[in-house]
Formats: structure tokens, sequence, C-alpha cells
């Protein structure tokens, strides 16, 4: 009996190192982006390079501030985030709904369109959608951000999952009430999703700030950039300059992060959550 | 006056189901389906975007199948896909295992582990270019420690492939740990306190438990990582530089239609390109829903 104790203690030893190497890894680059950014430019391409730095600079955050028109960058994408989250919740929502309770001629046929959209993969759209941005004159404005995320079939099918499996006797009392089928969505079956939504905004928002090759097409003035393609912009002009990139990462990184921090939770088990359903 | 009120009813239902699904169903028509066949208009055409597309017939496919460039680039992403997504999922499996484990700290642990998911890639591309950089990059330098010589992660073309791998597999390991750890919360812990009893070892129990209860989820993240493996644009744009004169042998093909479309402009030829994309994945998606059967354990 004790010698399994300390095969068992031996193990958690060797499970608690592994994931502290891992956590470790996780945590270096984030780390090393910093220290950089503190550094000087001559000590940044020091060899061997400082652990930390021998001078603390700030003014490569300054540099990068100049570098970049931040607040337009924050502005965009918290915007381009906002209409996301508000058009995919409205519109899947009442489409997942309509799709998983209320029989009506042709719904199948409907539904298959969300199901075949969910396979293509977003670039195959990229060329037509921007041609339609371009000609409707769109191009540079938060509106071309937001365009082509406006529905979401992820989201409808998310939401038709949970409407499908709450039992049916739930809202046959409103029925016989005479109440519609847009109300008893609005005042019992919205409440019931919740967490739904919660996990549905969660997994739109992040994949909006993700997204680079749409904003880098659709919005070619720096001004009206999101932080991602604004980031990407500073390839070749200040490729050397690693302090001044690094400051630059460092303040586009705080958005999400600060959300993620604050609704930790959420976050982990929104993405569970949309795993489990999808 | 019980028909009337059937009739009422059902005209009702009619009305809300056409009314609710339109929003998401006009939406996608107009931003998905109608630029789908769009797309594989302009796959018939030579177009710069500006004037109406000249109809070339099967021009763009015969120049498809005879161009290496592309075909090198199909074989670059095929690699980066076999490099990242068997290798990315095995470790999300392994730690999401190790997590499961009742241990202090384990939301810390997912909270670290998470963390690349919430940063923007752009952010991450830069500091991982920065950490390969081959002359003054800190992994360079760590490894002249141990006596390995300047290695070109971003420079040598050999190299470059299995450096975004690596990048990838480092950001995308908490996203799909996250959800396996999910899969692996769900199993009754009674199966294993029956295999207890048994007398089954810590690997029985992870082959004969674990991997079948946890393989609906384990295909989930192999699907996802697949798809997202093949669409592998944002980390070459960023981390490779249009000048380095290795992107050519190592380019993907997302990366190749992004070049045609918008920077030579030759949209039409793009058109063909995406398609061809689009054939790949496919192909492999199914791919794994047929092989799926022979692994993944449904309830």
């Amino acid at each position: 009996m004790a010698r399994l104790n300390q095969k068992e203690k031996i193990n958690k030893l060797i499970i608690h190192t592994i994931i502290i190497i891992g956590g470790l890894t996780m945590l270096f680059p984030f780390a090393w982006m910093i220290i950089t950014a503190l550094k000087s430019y001559g000590e940044s391409i020091m060899i061997p390079p400082t652990l930390f730095p021998q001078e603390i600079r700030l003014d490569n955050f300054q540099k990068a501030w100049n570098a970049l028109p931040f607040i337009d960058l924050y502005t965009n994408t918290l915007l381009l985030i906002f209409w996301r989250v508000f058009f995919a919740l409205v519109t899947s929502s009442m489409a997942g709904y309509a799709f998983g309770r209320i029989e009506f001629p042709g719904r199948n046929v409907l539904f298959s369109i969300v199901l075949i959209q969910m396979m293509l993969p977003p670039q195959i759209f990229i060329v037509p959608q921007y041609l339609m941005v371009a000609k409707l004159g769109w191009l540079n404005s938060i509106t071309a951000l937001v365009f082509p995320g406006l529905v979401s079939a992820f989201g409808t099918f998310l939401m038709r999952q949970f409407y499908k499996g709450i039992p049916k006797d739930i809202e046959e009392a409103a029925i016989l009430d005479g109440c519609n089928h847009f109300t008893i969505f609005r005042k019992i079956m919205l409440p019931l999703s919740k967490n739904n939504l919660v996990a549905l905004a969660i997994f739109t928002a992040l994949f909006a700030y993700k997204e680079l090759m749409w904003p880098l097409i659709a919005n070619m003035s720096l001004e009206k950039m999101t932080l991602s393609s604004a980031i990407a912009s500073l390839k070749g002009q200040y490729d050397t300059e690693f302090p001044v990139v690094m400051s630059a990462s460092f303040i586009a990184m705080w958005p999400m992060l600060l959300l993620y921090i604050v609704f930790q939770k959420h976050f982990i088990q929104g993405i569970a959550f949309t795993g489990s359903k999808g | 006056m019980r028909v009337k009120s059937v009739n009422k009813q059902k005209a009702s239902n009619y009305f809300w189901g056409y009314v609710m699904s339109a929003p998401s169903i006009i939406g996608l028509m107009i931003l998905n389906i109608i630029p789908f066949f769009y797309t594989i208009y302009l796959s018939f055409t030579e177009s710069d975007g500006l004037s109406a597309p000249t109809f070339v017939g099967v021009e763009n496919f015969t120049r498809l199948a005879s161009d290496s460039e592309v075909w090198l680039s199909v074989m670059n992403t095929l690699y980066y896909t076999v490099l990242s997504v068997p290798l990315g999922v095995f470790l999300s499996l392994l730690f999401a295992v190790f997590l499961n484990n009742k241990i202090k700290g384990v939301s810390i642990y997912r909270t670290i582990y998470f963390l690349p998911m919430v940063v923007a890639p752009a952010a991450i591309a830069m500091v991982w270019k920065w950490i390969l950089n081959s002359q003054y990059g800190i992994l360079n330098f760590l490894l002249s420690k141990l006596g390995i010589d300047n290695i070109g992660w971003l420079i040598n073309s050999k190299m470059i492939i299995p450096s975004l791998a690596m990048v990838t597999i480092w950001s995308t390991l908490g996203y799909n740990l996250i959800l396996i750890l999910a899969g692996l919360k769900n199993i009754p812990e009674t199966y294993y306190e029956a295999a207890d009893i048994d007398g089954a070892n810590g690997v029985r129990k992870f082959f004969h438990i674990t991997i079948p209860l946890v393989s609906p989820m384990l295909f989930f993240v192999l699907i996802t990582s697949l798809m997202a493996a093949l669409k592998q644009f944002d980390y070459y744009y960023i981390m490779l530089d249009p000048s380095n004169p290795a992107i050519d042998k190592t380019q993907t093909i997302l990366y190749l239609f992004y070049e045609y479309a918008f920077t030579i402009n030759e949209k039409g030829y793009a058109s063909a390109i995406v398609l061809l994309a689009f054939v790949i994945i496919m192909v492999f998606t199914a791919l794994q829903f047929w092989m799926q059967k022979k692994w993944v354990h449904y309830e």
C-alpha cells in the first residue's frame, strides 16, 4: 500500500512538472514581448540577449503610439465586434427558433442553406463580397468591416439545436392562450436560451477580433483598420525595430484580453459549449 | 369553428416561420450563396475587378492544372497540415487528460493555456517572428547554448513550414484543450471505478474508457483543426515578407489565392485557385467523416 502511494506521488509530480513547463511555454512569448518592448533598440539586438532590460525605456510605447492611430483602431475593433455580435444574436436566435420549433413549408430546404454555408470555407466568398462592398462605395468604413458577418450560419445552427431540444409542452399553454410564435419566442424561449446567447456572443466576438484577411482588403486606410490588420501593416516598415513592434503588439493585445480576464468563466464555458453542440 | 381556428393557427405558424428565418436566410443568400456561385462564374473569366469580366472558358483551369506553383502550394498546405494537426490534437488531449486530474490550480493553468486564443494572431505572429529571428532571436541563442548552430527558422525554406506549424500548435493548444476537457468532464466517474475494481491500469483505462468516450469531441477538434490548417493564411502573411526568397517554395494555397486576388489582381485565376482549395477541404472533411465510423463512438 505504501508503495502504491509512493507511485501515485511520483505520477503526480511528473504531471505537475509537465503542466508547469507547458504553462511557462505558453507565457514566455508574452513575457518576451513585454521585456523587449522595454528595451532600447541597441539592447534588443545585443548578443547574448539580456533577460531583463538594463534600463527601462518607455519611448518605444511613445513611438508605437505615434506610428499607429490606436484610438481609431480600438474604436473600429470594438465597433466591429459589437455589430457582429448584435446581428449574430438577433438573426440567429430568431432563425434558430423558426427552424427548431415552427413547422412551415420549405423549412428543411431553407435550413439546408445554413448547413451548406457552414461547409464552405469563408475565403470562397471573399472576392465577390469585396466587389459588392466596392460597388456600394463602402470600402474603408465600419460597414465594410461588419458586412460579411451580418448573419451567422453557425449561430443559427447552434440556436436551432438548443430550441429543438426544449420539451414541447412548455409552450402549449401559451398557444392555447392564443399567443403567436413571436410572443412565445420573446417571452419564454429567449430567457431560456441566455447561456447559449452568451456562448454565441463570445464565439462571435473572438472570431471577429481575430479575423485578418477581410479587414486587410476591405479597409486599406490606416485609421479605418482593425487592431489586427494595423499590426500586420507594421511588417516591412518597422520590421527591424523590434522594441517598437513589440510595444505596438502589447498595446493591441488588451481589448480581448481584458474581456477575457473579467469574463474568464464565460469564455471557457462558452467555448466548451459551442464545441459540444457544434 | 375548430377547423377554422386550426387553419388560422397554421397560417400564423407559416407567417412567423418565414418572417423569423428571413433575416438569416436573406443574409446568407446575399453574403454567401450568391457569392459562391459568382466565384464559380469568375473562375471562367479574366477579371481585374474593375472592368467587366471577360469569359475565357476553362482557360483558368487548364492553366491551374499545369501551374507548378499552385501544386507546390497544395503540397505545402498538406505538409503544414500533417505537421500541425495530429501533433496539435495529441498534445491537446495529453494536457487535457493531465488537467482533468484533481490537482491544485487547474483553473489557473486553463486560463494560461487559453491565453493565445484571446490575442490577435497578428500580435502573436509578430512576437514569434522576433523569437524565431535567426540573428537576434532568443530561441537560437538558447539553442546555441546547447551547441545547436544558427537555424534559419523563417529564412531556410526547409524550416519555414515546421516553424509555422509549431507556432500554430502553440496558439491553438488552449482552444482544443478546453474543448477536450469539456468532453472528459462528461465521462461518468463510475466507469473508472468499475475499471479499478477489475484491476485495470492507467494506460488501459486511457485507451478503453477515455479515448472511446471522448472520441466525438476529439473528432470535432480534429475536423476544426484540419479545416483551419488547410485555410492557413495569417501567420504566412505576417511572419514572411514578400521579399523573402523562400516564400515561393513554402506558401500555402490560400496565401497564393490572396496574392492573385488582391496583389497581382487576377481575380478570375484567383477564383479558380480558391475553388481548388475548396475541393481539397471537402475531400479531407469527407475522408474524416468516412474514417470516423472506425473510431468514433456515439452513445
